[in-house]
């Protein structure tokens, strides 16, 4: 029971963004995928929510490929949080929150909604934000209200298939303090079964709250393994071109590796 | 938390049938009054013995039931059309800019009309005009929608500079094309034609409303269905996916309905600018951008609107009639106007 990628590879334009990547999130863990720019995060996080067919590969929920799940089956499974949204008309926090209930539309339960409302607003620590209109708000706080509504669309209830939730570099735009938030908030998550997976651009962060980490690397798998295993300062100087080492169980980033000592 | 939920819905939940019941008050006093007013000037209770068959005088019930009724209905049910056309693009494109009239919609389903009106008696026989011409509006109104979806859209968001851009172009062609088709009219065909481009419900019979009303009511019947789906769109076509909804399906029965409810309106009342533009926007200030809210009330407003426009169209400089067109422009432009004002940040980067 699991959501899992299977040997993918995507073709856009002639350049080959990811070649032969298999991952899986299972329930229970917080997987990070890291990687440098342009390496493929974000068209491996996008195929695995089904917004891109890959040219290689297959995807899978519950053994079962993405293509032959409906929309909504998929919607009340999974929830993913976009790097950024814009909205077209303004609405409130809690107005944008709410949407995140519309994969379950045809159960009309306003009480059971508001309920899945309020919590998310209370997890992403917004609810002082709630009756503001989401175009006044900062870039950071937009992120939280997101993340908010992603977390109203996951199913807790259902017994029998833990939700999976991807974020697409979910502390993008965050201040120091509310990137730990929302990591320390997606462990909770995965504490309470949910299958999470999520780009993520600061190692520290990865190296600190995930479970396992995948390392892309122009397209391919460079690691898969506990964060531990994978970030050592070999791989960092390897594929990030910088210099880091953990110092109490934390990783601390130097800077960056020396042109002579720089390996292509 | 049950006090901030109570705070938080309370007043939209009650505001929601308090504005419903408004609108539709507006709606019947708008009706009463376009049935009332006009060189024969009758009481609203003169009105209301008539349509439930007590008249006064027989020629009440010619003024009354065959004049005024048909008219007050027809204009009702354009700017109903419109006013909901409006919303669901508006919501189709995250922006409250597209309105049909301005991005060529209608100017695309004025074009077909124009030529079925010309090229009726050399290519079709006449008595397949009344049926061709709301045909011909709906294609040309549709095509114009796909290749403004094809131009505007960039990755799922609206480039809003070249969705106003695409309009002009698509207005210019048009007016380059009625040009071209009034070239080749006899007279007959010219004041058909003169008629189209300025937008008037001044032709309205029982058998035109009778044309119009499918092409209007078909959309509503779909309205539920892409209600939500447009809520979701507000997010972006990505998200409204993830949140479990068919997007293709749903943009194409989108375009289908505007091009459904314009394509009909047109045909019947040519070019009335602006009620796309002017009613949504009213209603989102009223009642927020939910469609399950918004469209309805821009329908009911959208009827009152015209309604009482027609009225002051035909009474104003009476015994003489105004264009219709050129009455909700009057009013449409400004409120454009100061949309644009209020985007123009958006644009300055």
């Amino acid at each position: 029971m699991s959501l899992q990628a299977e040997a993918l590879g995507v073709e856009r334009r002639g350049r080959r963004l990811l070649d032969g990547v298999s991952v899986a999130v299972h329930p229970g863990e917080l997987l990070a995928i890291v990687g440098p720019n342009g390496a493929g995060k974000t068209t491996l996080l996008s195929a695995m929510a089904g917004d891109l067919a890959p040219n290689a590969g297959i995807v899978r929920l519950d053994g079962r490929p993405l293509a032959q799940w409906t929309p909504l089956a998929l919607a009340r499974r999974r929830a993913v949080m976009p790097q950024a949204s814009r909205l077209g008309f303004s609405l409130t926090v809690r107005a944008v929150v709410a949407l995140g209930r519309l994969p379950y539309r045809d159960r009309v339960d306003p009480a059971t909604d508001a309920q899945a409302v309020d919590r998310a607003l209370e997890a992403a620590d917004i609810l002082h934000l709630a009756q503001r209109a989401y175009g006044t708000l900062s870039g950071g706080e937009q992120q939280r209200v997101q993340l908010a509504r992603v977390i109203a669309q996951l199913d807790f209830d259902a017994s029998d298939a833990a939700p999976v939730l991807l974020l697409d570099e979910p502390t993008a735009s965050l201040d120091l303090a509310h990137a730990y938030g929302v990591l320390q908030l997606a462990r909770d998550l995965a504490g309470r079964g949910v299958a999470v997976a999520a780009v993520l651009h600061d190692l520290s962060l990865a190296y600190r709250y995930s479970d396992r980490v995948l390392v892309l690397n122009n397209g391919r798998a460079e690691a898969l393994d506990t964060p531990r295993e994978v970030l050592d300062a070999a791989l960092l100087r390897r594929v990030f071109g910088i210099e880091a080492q953990v110092h109490d169980d934390c990783l601390v980033i130097r800077g960056p590796v020396l042109p002579a000592r720089r390996v292509a | 938390m049950s006090v901030l939920e109570a705070s938080a819905s309370t007043p939209l939940r009650l505001r929601f049938p308090l504005l419903l019941g408004a609108a539709l008050a507006l709606l019947v006093i708008a009706m009463i009054a376009g049935m009332s007013i006009g060189a024969v000037k009758l009481s609203p209770g003169e009105v209301l013995a008539t349509l439930f068959g007590q008249a006064a005088e027989s020629r009440h019930e010619a003024i009354v039931l065959y004049l005024r009724l048909p008219r007050v209905l027809l204009a009702g049910l354009v700017g109903a059309a419109l006013g909901v056309s409006g919303g669901v693009m508006q919501g189709l494109f995250r922006n409250p800019l597209a309105d049909p009239s301005l991005i060529g919609v209608s100017a695309g389903a004025t074009v077909a009309a124009a030529s079925v009106i010309v090229l009726t008696g050399w290519i079709f026989p006449p008595a397949w005009q009344p049926v061709l011409l709301p045909l011909g509006a709906f294609g040309g109104g549709l095509l114009v929608i796909a290749m403004i979806y094809r131009v505007a859209l960039v990755n799922g968001t609206t480039v809003v500079p070249m969705l106003l851009l695409a309009g002009i172009a698509f207005n210019a062609m048009a007016l380059a094309l009625t040009g071209f088709l009034i070239f080749l009219a006899n007279d007959a065909q010219l004041r058909d034609i003169s008629f189209w481009t300025f937008g008037s419900v001044g032709g309205a019979r029982w058998q035109t409303v009778m044309m119009l009303a499918p092409f209007v009511i078909l959309p509503f019947i779909a309205l539920p269905w892409f209600a939500r789906a447009l809520d979701a769109l507000n997010l972006g076509e990505r998200e409204a996916g993830h949140l479990g909804f068919r997007v293709e399906r749903v943009k194409r029965l989108a375009c289908l309905c505007t091009a459904l409810a314009v394509g009909g309106a047109v045909a019947v009342s040519g070019t009335v600018g602006f009620v796309g533009l002017l009613v949504p926007h009213v209603v989102r200030l009223l009642a927020g951008p939910q469609h399950g809210r918004l469209l309805p009330l821009a329908a009911i407003l959208g009827a009152a609107l015209l309604i009482g426009a027609d009225l002051v169209a035909r009474t104003i400089v009476a015994p003489a009639e105004l264009p219709l067109g050129l009455l909700t422009c009057l009013i449409g432009a400004p409120v454009f106007l100061s949309l644009l004002w209020r985007a123009r940040g958006e644009f300055a980067a």
